[in-house]
This record gives C-alpha cells, sequence and structure tokens, in this order.
C-alpha cells in the first residue's frame, strides 16, 4: 500500500504536475504569479479546496451516480470554494485583497474537477485525500517557482508582503536581492509570465531527461535480470 | 471499480433530480452557517479599510467626530448615488470626503477625495487602479509623490481652463510613456471638485442632532438616501 501512496505524491508533485505537466489552470497560474507570496497563497488555497473536495467526493462516490456527477461536482466545488473564500476575507483580508479576484476562480480551476472526476470518484477517501494533497502541493510548487523567477527578474525583491500573509515571524522572507534595481516590466506583465513558464517548462524537462540518462546508464551496469524489475 | 451493478431506482430520473436538489440543500446550508460566521469579521474589515482610506485624506486635526458615521448621501443629475463621510468639529462640517471614479487605461481608477469647506482639496489617493505596473502605478502614493500635488487645489487654483495634464495644455505633469493615466485622475478629480461646488449647501448643512438619536430618525438631507 505504501508504494501506491509514494505513487500518488511522486504524480501530483513531478511526473504529472498539473501546471508543469498537464498544463492545466493556467490562468490562476500566470495571473497571480507577479511575486513569490501571492503563489503561494494561491497555491495554499487551492491545495485546501483540492483536499477537502476529493475527500467529499471520494466519500460520496457510491451515492452520486454518474449520469448526474458533474453539476453535483461543480456544486461541492463551488460551495468549498465560496467558504475558503468568506474565510479569506473575514480573517486573512490583506491576502483576500490580493487575490480575491483569483480565488472565485478556484470553481472553475479545472485541475480541482479533474482531480474530481480522473481520481476520487474511482479511488478510496484515504488515497483520494492524499492525490489532493499532492496534486495542490505539486500546484503549490509550480505557482512559487514562477513566483521567484518573475519577481527577482521583475522587480529584484523575493516573497515581498510574506508577512502579511503568513504573520510576522515570517518577515525575514522577505528579501531585496538586487537593492536599486529598477525594474523589469515585461516579467511582472502577464506576457512575462508565459515566457517564464516557457523556461520553467523547459528546464523541467531537460531536468527529467538527464535523470532518465543516468538511470539508463546505471541500468546499462546491472545485470538483465534486476534492470527489468 | 465498482464490482456490483447498479441498483434499479439509481437509474430512475427522480433519483437524479432528488440528488441535485438533496446536493443544492446542503451547499446551501452550509453557505448560510459560513455566511453568519463571517459576516461580522468581514463587515468589520471593509469599515476598518474605510477608514484608513479616510483618515490618509482628512488630516485629523479638523474632526472631532467617527467619519464613519452618519455619511450623507446626494443624488447626482444621472441618477448615481454618491455616500459623503463628512468631518464634524461640533456640529460644524469642516470637511467632506468621497469616493470619486476615473477612466484610466487599464480600466476603472477609485478615489477618495476630501475637500474643505472652501472646496480646496485636503487630500485624494488612489484606492484601486488596474494601470500598467511601472508605468501607471505611479499614480499611488507609496510609488511616487505626484497624487501630493493636488493638496491645496481647488476650482479656481489653477483655473478650469488649466485643470489638465501639461501635454493638454495643464499644470499637472504626465508621467513619461504613460499619459492616459495622469489624464484619467486628473479628469476624476476635477469632476469631484465639481460634484462639491454643485451640492455645497447639501454637503455643508450641519446635521442637527450629532450622532445622539438612533438610526432612521436623524436628519437626513436626502429622506431616500438610504435604502
Amino acid at each position: 500500500m505504501s508504494v501506491h501512496y509514494r505513487s500518488i505524491a511522486r504524480s501530483g508533485l513531478w511526473d504529472d504536475n498539473v501546471v508543469l505537466v498537464q498544463g492545466l489552470a493556467l490562468c490562476p497560474t500566470l495571473a497571480v504569479t507577479g511575486t513569490a507570496t501571492n503563489g503561494l497563497g494561491m497555491g495554499l488555497a487551492t491545495t485546501a479546496v483540492l483536499t477537502v473536495s476529493n475527500i467529499v467526493i471520494a466519500s460520496l462516490r457510491r451515492v452520486i451516480s454518474p449520469e448526474v456527477r458533474i453539476p453535483v461536482y461543480i456544486v461541492l466545488i463551488a460551495t468549498l470554494v465560496t467558504l475558503v473564500d468568506m474565510s479569506l476575507n473575514a480573517w486573512l483580508h490583506e491576502l483576500h485583497k490580493v487575490l480575491g479576484l483569483f480565488v472565485a476562480l478556484i470553481v472553475v480551476n479545472c485541475a480541482v474537477l479533474g482531480r474530481a472526476e480522473s481520481f476520487a470518484s474511482k479511488n478510496s477517501v484515504p488515497a483520494a485525500a492524499a492525490d489532493g494533497l499532492a496534486t495542490g502541493l505539486g500546484f503549490t510548487m509550480a505557482l512559487v517557482a514562477l513566483g521567484t523567477v518573475r519577481e527577482i527578474v521583475g522587480s529584484g525583491t523575493l516573497f515581498q508582503g510574506a508577512s502579511l500573509m503568513l504573520g510576522k515571524g515570517l518577515g525575514f522572507l522577505e528579501l531585496t536581492l538586487i537593492p536599486h534595481y529598477r525594474g523589469f516590466l515585461l516579467a511582472i506583465l502577464p506576457a512575462g509570465g508565459f515566457v517564464a513558464l516557457g523556461f520553467l517548462l523547459a528546464g523541467k524537462r531537460l531536468l527529467d531527461r538527464s535523470l532518465a540518462r543516468r538511470r539508463q546508464g546505471r541500468q546499462d551496469r546491472v545485470p538483465a535480470s534486476e534492470a527489468t524489475a | 471499480m465498482s464490482a456490483s451493478p447498479e441498483p434499479e431506482y439509481r437509474k430512475r430520473t427522480v433519483y437524479h433530480a432528488g440528488l441535485l436538489g438533496g446536493f443544492s440543500m446542503l451547499a446551501a446550508t452550509f453557505l448560510v452557517m459560513g455566511n453568519i460566521a463571517t459576516r461580522n469579521a468581514i463587515e468589520q474589515c471593509r469599515a476598518d479599510d474605510l477608514l484608513a482610506s479616510l483618515s490618509q485624506v482628512v488630516p485629523s486635526k479638523i474632526y472631532d467626530n467617527d467619519l464613519l458615521a452618519d455619511p450623507v448621501t446626494i443624488t447626482l443629475a444621472d441618477g448615481r448615488k454618491v455616500t459623503v463621510y463628512r468631518a464634524l468639529e461640533g456640529t460644524r462640517v469642516t470637511g467632506v470626503a468621497y469616493k470619486i471614479k476615473g477612466h484610466g487605461y487599464g480600466g476603472e481608477i477609485d478615489l477618495i477625495l476630501a475637500v474643505d469647506r472652501d472646496g480646496t482639496i485636503l487630500g485624494t489617493r488612489v484606492l484601486s487602479h488596474s494601470e500598467t505596473p511601472g508605468l501607471g502605478d505611479k499614480i499611488e502614493a507609496s510609488r511616487t509623490d505626484w497624487i501630493l500635488g493636488f493638496d491645496g487645489r481647488s476650482l479656481s487654483n489653477p483655473p478650469p481652463e488649466r485643470w489638465a495634464v501639461k501635454k493638454d495644455g495643464g499644470v499637472f505633469d504626465q508621467f513619461t510613456g504613460a499619459t492616459i493615466t495622469p489624464r484619467g485622475v486628473v479628469r476624476a478629480i476635477k469632476g469631484g471638485l465639481e460634484l462639491f461646488r454643485d451640492h455645497r449647501e447639501a454637503l455643508l448643512a450641519s446635521p442637527a442632532v450629532r450622532q445622539a438619536v438612533p438610526a432612521g430618525t436623524r436628519t437626513q438631507l436626502m429622506p431616500e438616501g438610504k435604502p
């Protein structure tokens, strides 16, 4: 069973990463990643929705009939998102001012409905929870990576505004990496988001390929009986 | 995955309708509970936001009241309603503040404008905008002090025909690479001052009683103002 969870985690975080591999959910990805902090906030909000929606849908999978499953999923997801939106507005108001518009968009984030349809509706509750968490964290990772690149190139800072979101204790995350930087506007604009995303995708491919090559090299050296295992 | 065949009743339309209806009811219940749990906190945040932006433009030494209490609503010629917050010293109105809208390059620009009894600007700030970062966002007070250049201005200073950016023959600076944004802001502020001029009497009328009476029985300039 542990192997099963490991493959879920691996697939959600890396092999089938929503943004970097599947190319889903690009609207929130490109819209909020002007800074790493915003990416982190959006990623965590999506992770919360994704995990809870996967749990709810997996536990109801025997009740929901296939004919009406899509509308039921959408009602459930929309409810969850609205609850998250209201709680953010009430208790994390500063973050809500930045992300407010995009939180509502989680409803139509195809990653959420996609995981509900392709995983949660066919698997047990714990597996679905693990899948939601892994997919969400993979999404968060991609958003933070993209936000980091864009923020450094665009404004020369990192995790600007982190203390607003995560509390005063994490204010040390806010760095000015390049003092007196004039800023590079393109990186902040949506077009720059596409460019940065392109480099990120290419980087992941290169990394995957070099990893595969190294594995290949190792397999060549071991006896054939082990290599096929 | 599901090895057992689907029971007969689950193929009926009634089951589907019931399922969808049931989930909708459930969702509505949760939303109502969520709304009740967060409503007060959200109201509080909104009020704090508004007060924070009001206190940026209204100098604290000219009022001794709660700015959010007892606003007046005026109706413009085109039917739009504007909520005006009053700064009071005793029962004398020393200044008023209200939101105005401008049209920039990226859409609407929301501003707040505070004006004293003579129609001179006490302060103005951009509350929200969607202008180009790095170009049009110089209208924000946190980036440049361009917006502070409006303090002390009025409809006669500069004269109305000079209420424009320099490119259009006015007195206000535009930004390199962004003319539409400051033009929109200048136009909005001028419109805000004209609003004050047109409704001066109503805005400066002293409230008969200050905050002591329960809501609803207060003197209102526009009885239909509050919904």
